[in-house]
């Protein structure tokens, strides 16, 4: 184990919070134990994930080959991997080789997340060595409206959900005439399947910040917030602390990078509403309210925080940007599909067997997501369903696995593309009981403005209890249609108007399950088995 | 965390709290949320200092206090576990971890008769590649299982 050729060996276990959720911190305390003991020098850098969930903590070594990667690690394997020579890049079966490499990762085109798992999250070194800071200095060359511009040329959607470009809403922000004007970062990623937004602001927090400064510069904005929710507790920690760095560096506060731009950021954490991420609800909760949604107009590019124009952007638009910039806006149009440009940055969940980030220009199939990239599910059963945009997104048949991921093609199937996330179910879910959860979120949800969806959401889950009861069951059906007309018609905003997708796909795909037709197997509980030791196909 | 001390008063403590964030912005829900950490809850003796402190009413405090979730009005367990019971974690069981805890005497939003823990649900915590996920005081767990929720329940779980 005491190899001389190490001066200092250096290793990376990550620190987002997913790797940690499987024992990360132990891994990396146990390689620091083993160092103090064996004497010999190690660095440990806690770096971001490389989205390759079902391979955490992925530990890497630093060799003269490149990255080698063991994963997934115990804190107990670590003896045994030091032993075998790890720091070396020795083999080992938890030996995974160069992480680079791995087809799973090599096949993406890492554009938002190229320096995420790659870098020490917190070092602004590493960020400026790896293209950081490249984008915010190409636009503070430009006029605002050509930043603007920029933007508008690159195609790029809001990732949010909307998928509503990104430039115009910029070029609204900066044609208001006010004095004062926000850029509001929504980071409240409430909808399940989605971790993208946490794994950015864990992982490559500057980016982050970056992108925001360059929309300030942009729009005129002074002022940025940004609004985490209190789900994630490291990433407000890491965001706060990469704002005290920027702070520090001249990248955020007065004269930022020597300019005429002055700019600051400030965090807020959310409570616990998952209407918070609506964005004038957001508005609402940051302003110190209720999360009452608002009625547009006036959409907040022009009467948004505090009544000022104000960018609502996601953590992915938001980030994004600085590559656009930097790379400028061809290189980004050119990935994509139709009026999809650029990348998505997919989240693969539920049960799925490699589950994580899959970055790859928009047209990709459900299909090749799932079954090549994610490699079937996590039990080891048949697919089923992929529920894919969120809580609110339709769930969808393996016969529609074929659909390519462009918004325009989603919403033409009656689906969503949504934030990216995937959420793959095998044959022993039922779906009357998420049709059923579908209504029951919302209910849970609501913000109560609207009474379609306040009140048709309690009504929702009374009716598909009749409906699988039995009890007049053609005439509750009619009812659950006339329910979901609706409250599509009729909510104010997406929440209500929306929670038929979800309810109207399950009817439609898997009508089976609500009539009592269809007998449940008998499931034994989905465990953590053997599964998880595999490597990348 | 404590408000018998002599000069420890609700009071007080929201007075203190309120200083701190005088600069900021529709300061209320930071507010709530230094509260809320300092005393565990958010107890009804704070509404109306809080809303002298900020120039607001009392309705539109306690409006703000019960929408969101994570405000408490009651104290909770020394320790919170949180069962993700969202789509993701569905997918792969979470069911069968809130029955578990049920069967364990803690359905959920009860809290341990010894005021050990607090058993709550939440809507995903961003970790659905490895659910089911569980989190407790702020720590995240993922692939959690009925005997590793077990261990988290009575506070022995390793790693
Ligand atoms: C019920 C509901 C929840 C939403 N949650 C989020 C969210 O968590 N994060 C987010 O960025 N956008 C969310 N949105 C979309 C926002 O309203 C808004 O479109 C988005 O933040 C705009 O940024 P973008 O254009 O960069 O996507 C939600 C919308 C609705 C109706
Ligand atoms: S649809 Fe629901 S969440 Fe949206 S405004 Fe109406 S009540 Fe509020
Ligand atoms: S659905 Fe449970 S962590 Fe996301």
């Amino acid at each position: 184990m005491n190899n001389p050729a190490h001066s200092t060996a250096t290793v990376y276990v990550p620190r987002d919070s997913a790797a940690r959720s499987v024992g990360a911190d132990e891994v990396a305390q146990a390689l620091q134990h083993a160092a103090v003991r064996g004497d010999f020098a190690l660095d440990v850098v806690r770096n971001g994930s490389r989205g390759m969930l079902w391979l955490e903590p992925l530990v890497e070594v630093v060799t003269p080959q490149g990255r080698v990667g063991y994963g997934p690690v115990t804190s107990e394997d670590v003896e045994d991997l030091l032993a075998a020579g790890m720091l070396d890049g020795a083999d080992h079966p938890l030996r995974l080789g160069l992480v680079d490499e791995l087809p799973w990762l090599a096949r993406q085109n890492r554009v938002t997340f190229a320096r995420v798992g790659v870098t020490d999250p917190l070092s602004t070194e590493d960020y400026e060595a790896h293209g950081g800071l490249r984008g915010l200095r190409a636009a503070l060359e430009l006029a605002p409206a050509d930043v603007v511009a920029e933007v508008t040329a690159s195609g790029l959607r809001g990732r949010g959900g909307a998928g509503f470009p990104a430039g115009i809403k910029w070029k609204t922000v900066l044609d208001g005439a006010d004095e004062l004007k926000f850029v509001c970062c929504n980071a409240d990623e409430g909808d399940s399947g989605t971790f993208a937004d946490r794994m950015v602001m864990e992982g490559d927090p500057f980016m982050l910040i970056e992108g925001m400064t360059i929309a300030a510069h942009a729009v005129g904005a002074s002022e940025g917030y940004l609004y985490i929710r209190s789900e994630y507790p490291d990433a407000v920690a890491t965001m706060r602390r990469a704002i005290g760095i920027a702070r520090e560096h001249g990248w955020l506060g007065k004269n930022i990078l020597g300019s005429a731009l002055d700019f600051d950021l400030h965090v807020r954490v959310g409570a616990g509403a998952y209407i918070c991420g609506e964005e004038t609800s957001m508005l609402e909760s940051l302003e110190g309210k209720r999360g009452m949604v608002r009625a547009k107009p006036p959409i907040p590019a022009i009467e948004g925080l505090f009544g000022k124009p104000t960018v609502v952007n996601n953590v992915l638009t938001l980030a994004t940007v600085p590559v656009v910039l930097a790379e400028g806006a061809t290189a980004y149009e050119r990935l994509g599909v139709e009026r999809s440009r650029g990348t998505q940055v997919f989240q693969l969940g539920g049960n799925i067997a490699h589950g994580g980030i899959v970055e790859t220009a928009f047209g990709i199939t459900l299909r090749e997501l799932i079954e090549e990239y994610g490699g079937g599910t996590h039990s080891g059963r048949p697919v089923r369903t992929a529920q894919v945009g969120g809580p609110l997104g339709a769930y969808l048949p393996e016969s529609m696995f074929d659909l390519p991921m462009d918004y325009e093609a989603f919403a033409a199937a009656g689906a969503m593309v949504g934030h990216g996330g995937v959420v793959v179910f095998d044959d022993s879910v039922d779906m009357a009981a998420q049709a059923r959860f579908a209504m029951e979120f919302c209910a849970e949800e609501s913000c109560g403005k609207c009474t379609p969806c306040r009140v048709g959401a309690v009504r929702g889950v009374e009716v598909i209890d009749k409906i699988v009861g039995g009890t007049h069951r053609d005439e509750n059906l009619a009812l659950l249609e006339d329910l979901c007309d609706l409250m599509t018609e009729g909510s104010l905003c997406a929440m209500g108007g929306l929670t038929p997708l979800p309810v109207r796909s399950a009817l439609t795909h898997f009508p089976d399950d609500f009539l009592g037709g269809r007998r449940l197997l008998d499931i034994q509980p989905v465990q953590a088995t053997g599964a998880r030791t595999e490597g990348t196909e | 965390m404590t408000t018998s001390g002599s000069d420890v008063t609700v009071e007080s403590v929201v007075r203190r709290v309120v200083a701190r964030h005088r600069g900021e912005r529709g300061a209320l829900l930071p507010v709530l949320h230094a509260v809320q950490a300092e005393l565990g809850h958010v107890p009804q003796e704070a509404v109306p200092v809080l809303a002298e402190e900020l120039n607001l009413s009392r309705a539109d405090v306690h409006g703000v206090v019960t929408f969101y979730h994570d405000f408490r009005r009651e104290p909770a367990g020394r320790t919170t576990v949180r069962i993700c019971r969202a789509e993701a974690c569905q997918a792969l069981g979470a069911d069968q971890l809130v029955n578990y805890a049920r069967q364990s005497g803690l359905p959920l939003g009860e809290t341990a008769a010894d005021g050990s823990v607090t058993v709550e649900q939440v809507f995903c915590l961003g970790n659905c590649a490895l659910g089911p996920s569980v989190e407790a005081d702020g720590r995240l767990y993922g692939r959690v299982g009925p005997a590793k929720l077990g261990s988290i329940l009575n506070g022995t779980v390793s790693s």
